[in-house]
């Protein structure tokens, strides 16, 4: 369980056009088969910019999720102001009975 | 998706004849904290719809999350009784997916760094041999720190606003509170006792849970929720705990998801062993999926297989900053551990005077703490066992619950028991009528006093019409009554009987002795 697990993330092979369908699946985005063509061109450029970053030399660099130092950042278990039901559901493009009505995901029962 | 009812099954000493279960128990637990995991909304149960929601728990832009400063210490008292080591550094990391029940498309979990690891639970279950218990040690591979989901509520398109369309309608009150997820090792050894190790191990926890008062855990309210992970390999001999055993690759496991009652979970593992083994013997595969249990017929359906779906892309949670409690803390929360449960058991066990047999009895009606409750309420301890082991024990057997459930349901409360109790001492009811007020409150008709008061349950204290009583039996039974002026006062017994039927069970036995053993002057 040691924190500072230095790893080097392995150079991504080229992104394919299954795997950006897949991604999104995923993040539930409908693509027409340009759109497909056209990201899978965009987003292996971006890898490619990441993988120029993969090459820095940070061997005694410890890995960092946060640009801050800190650690046990809490608050007290002291209850405050929710919003309102109006103001939450302000923002949602249909509510009924005081929920978010939200399109049924078929897959569950 | 398939979702057949009719899945062939084959008998469980059939399966265990030629198979060796290995069990893996997931367990999720709402904290009973008073506020959310990362935001300071409440967690009231049971809230009006989307009012203990805000920018945070709702996922808007810009909100920022803040640790739950509560909601660690019981993590790492969790970690502690359950005999792990507290990472002394940990992160919390994003679990990404799109699902409606989480407003930020991400849950806030811990990944690779969970807070506790490595630990244990000692579980009993009886012997085979039917005297004592016999002791199962479940490992524990982790319990993290995470967030619950919101709640769907499904609707049809007849009733929904929009014609021909389904809709889901979320309520984000329980998005964000606290959970731990408690996730054991592989259970081998058990053989074909693992429905009851599971069922055994649920249970343990959930008291272990409740003395740590860390949660309600109530099952039937979902602050407590077990996944069962269940595959069967071939058997390698009688012995389920032998090297050569241990030696056999496992098979290919299912996920049977939200199980939650203990009944349900021994029904799980007892059913996907049988299922399991129905397809493996008859040539097929196991496919690894999540299935559904139904507790209404007790069977599991296929639930969808396990695909690109559980592909969460972890990440650490740059919003937050890691947690590294303090060594010199743990140590302060260890010295708050309550008592383990087992050696509580012993000790209680010695303290009531109850024999082996009364304490099986007790702890397999999971009757402990409503016992303590009532002796500390006042009761004698063989009075709280006598009432809680009686009706309530039965009708929560009928109901195909447990004690604990059903007494919550019902609103059965120690306090009210040793009420109860406290009213047959004082002479106001005897036994028989105990019972009928007991079943009142088990109906809903209130409190003891209550129910006696409008059932009009009441021994009748004025001595007079006792006295009518008495007198008329023994004028009416001259023979036994010279009998009982000779010297043979066992016959009063028969003149007993018929005074409590003069006054319709209305009436203190023992007084009614006296009056007539005074009356004939053999007292
Ligand atoms: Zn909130």
């Amino acid at each position: 369980m040691g924190p500072r697990r230095a790893h080097r993330l392995a150079r991504m092979p080229d992104l394919s056009r299954d795997d950006v369908a897949h991604l999104a699946s995923l993040a539930r985005i409908d693509l027409e088969p340009q759109e497909l063509d056209r990201l899978v061109g965009e987003l292996d450029q971006v890898l490619g910019a990441v993988a120029q970053v993969q090459e820095a030399p940070i061997e005694d660099v410890e890995p960092m999720s946060h640009p801050m130092p800190l650690v046990n950042v809490t608050r007290p278990d002291e209850v405050r102001p929710s919003l309102t039901p109006e103001q939450a559901l302000a923002g949602a493009p249909l509510a009924e009975e005081q929920r978010f009505s939200v399109p049924r995901i078929l897959d569950e029962e | 998706m398939t979702t057949t009812r009719d899945d062939a099954v084959l008998g469980y000493d059939e399966a265990l004849a030629q198979f060796d279960p290995v069990m893996g128990l997931e367990v999720h637990v709402e904290l009973g904290t008073a506020t959310k995991m990362f935001c300071g909304c409440a967690t009231t149960f049971g809230a009006e719809p989307n009012t203990q929601v805000c920018p945070v728990c709702l996922g808007l832009p810009g909100a920022l999350p803040v640790v739950n400063a509560k909601g660690v210490e019981s993590a790492i008292r969790i970690g502690l009784a359950l005999n792990c080591q507290i990472a002394d550094w940990c992160r919390f990391a994003r679990k990404n997916y799109f699902y409606p029940d989480m407003p930020k498309n991400f849950q806030t979990s811990q990944y690779d760094e969970p807070i506790a690891f490595d630990g244990y639970l000692d579980v009993e279950i009886p012997a085979e041999s039917g005297e004592g218990t016999e002791t199962y040690r479940v490992e524990i591979e982790r319990a993290h720190m995470e967030e619950d989901t919101g709640k769907s509520l499904h609707v049809g398109g007849s009733t929904g606003r929009i014609q021909g369309a389904e809709f889901s309608l979320v309520d984000y009150n329980r998005a964000g509170i606290p959970l731990i997820e408690i996730v054991t090792k592989p259970l081998v050894g058990a053989g074909h006792r693992a429905p009851e190790v599971a069922k055994a191990y649920v249970s343990a926890l959930r008291d272990l849970l409740r003395a740590l008062d860390v949660s309600d855990v109530k099952m039937e309210q979902g602050s407590m929720r077990c996944d069962v992970n269940l595959s069967l390999r071939p058997k390698a001999g009688e012995d389920p705990t032998s090297d050569a055993q241990l030696a056999v690759p496992m098979g290919t496991r299912t996920e049977t998801k939200n199980v939650n009652s203990l009944r349900s979970v021994e029904g799980a593992v007892r059913f996907e062993v049988c299922r399991h083994a129905a397809v493996l013997t008859s040539g097929g595969s196991i496919l690894q999926e999540t299935r559904h249990w139904h507790e209404d017929t007790g069977i599991t359906t296929s639930g969808r297989e396990k695909s690109d779906a559980e592909d969460y892309r972890y990440f650490p949670e740059p919003d937050l900053v890691p947690v590294a409690p303090d060594a010199a803390w743990v140590e302060e929360l260890r010295a708050t551990l309550p008592e383990p449960p087992a050696q509580r058991r012993k000790r209680l066990q010695g303290e009531w005077g109850y024999s082996d047999l009364e304490m099986r009895d007790v702890l397999n009606a999971g009757a402990v703490e409503l016992i303590e409750e009532t002796v500390a309420a006042g009761a004698t301890p063989q009075a709280a066992r006598k009432w809680w082991l009686g009706e309530p024990a039965r009708r929560a057997n009928t109901q195909a619950t447990d004690l604990v459930t059903y007494a919550d349901q019902v609103g059965l409360t120690p306090s009210q028991v040793a009420e109860l109790e406290s009213m047959v001492v004082a002479g106001r009811l005897n036994d028989k009528m105990a019972r009928q007020v007991l079943e009142g409150v088990l109906d809903g008709e209130g409190g003891p006093t209550q129910v006696a008061d409008a059932r009009g349950l009441e021994l009748v204290q004025d001595d007079s019409a006792l006295e009518g009583a008495v007198e008329k039996v023994i004028a009416d039974n001259p023979d036994i009554a010279e009998k009982i002026r000779g010297g043979k006062v066992q016959a009063a017994g028969a003149l007993i009987g018929q005074v409590m039927k003069e006054m319709k069970g209305q009436a203190d036995a023992g007084k009614a002795r006296e009056m007539i053993l005074a009356k004939l002057g053999a007292a």
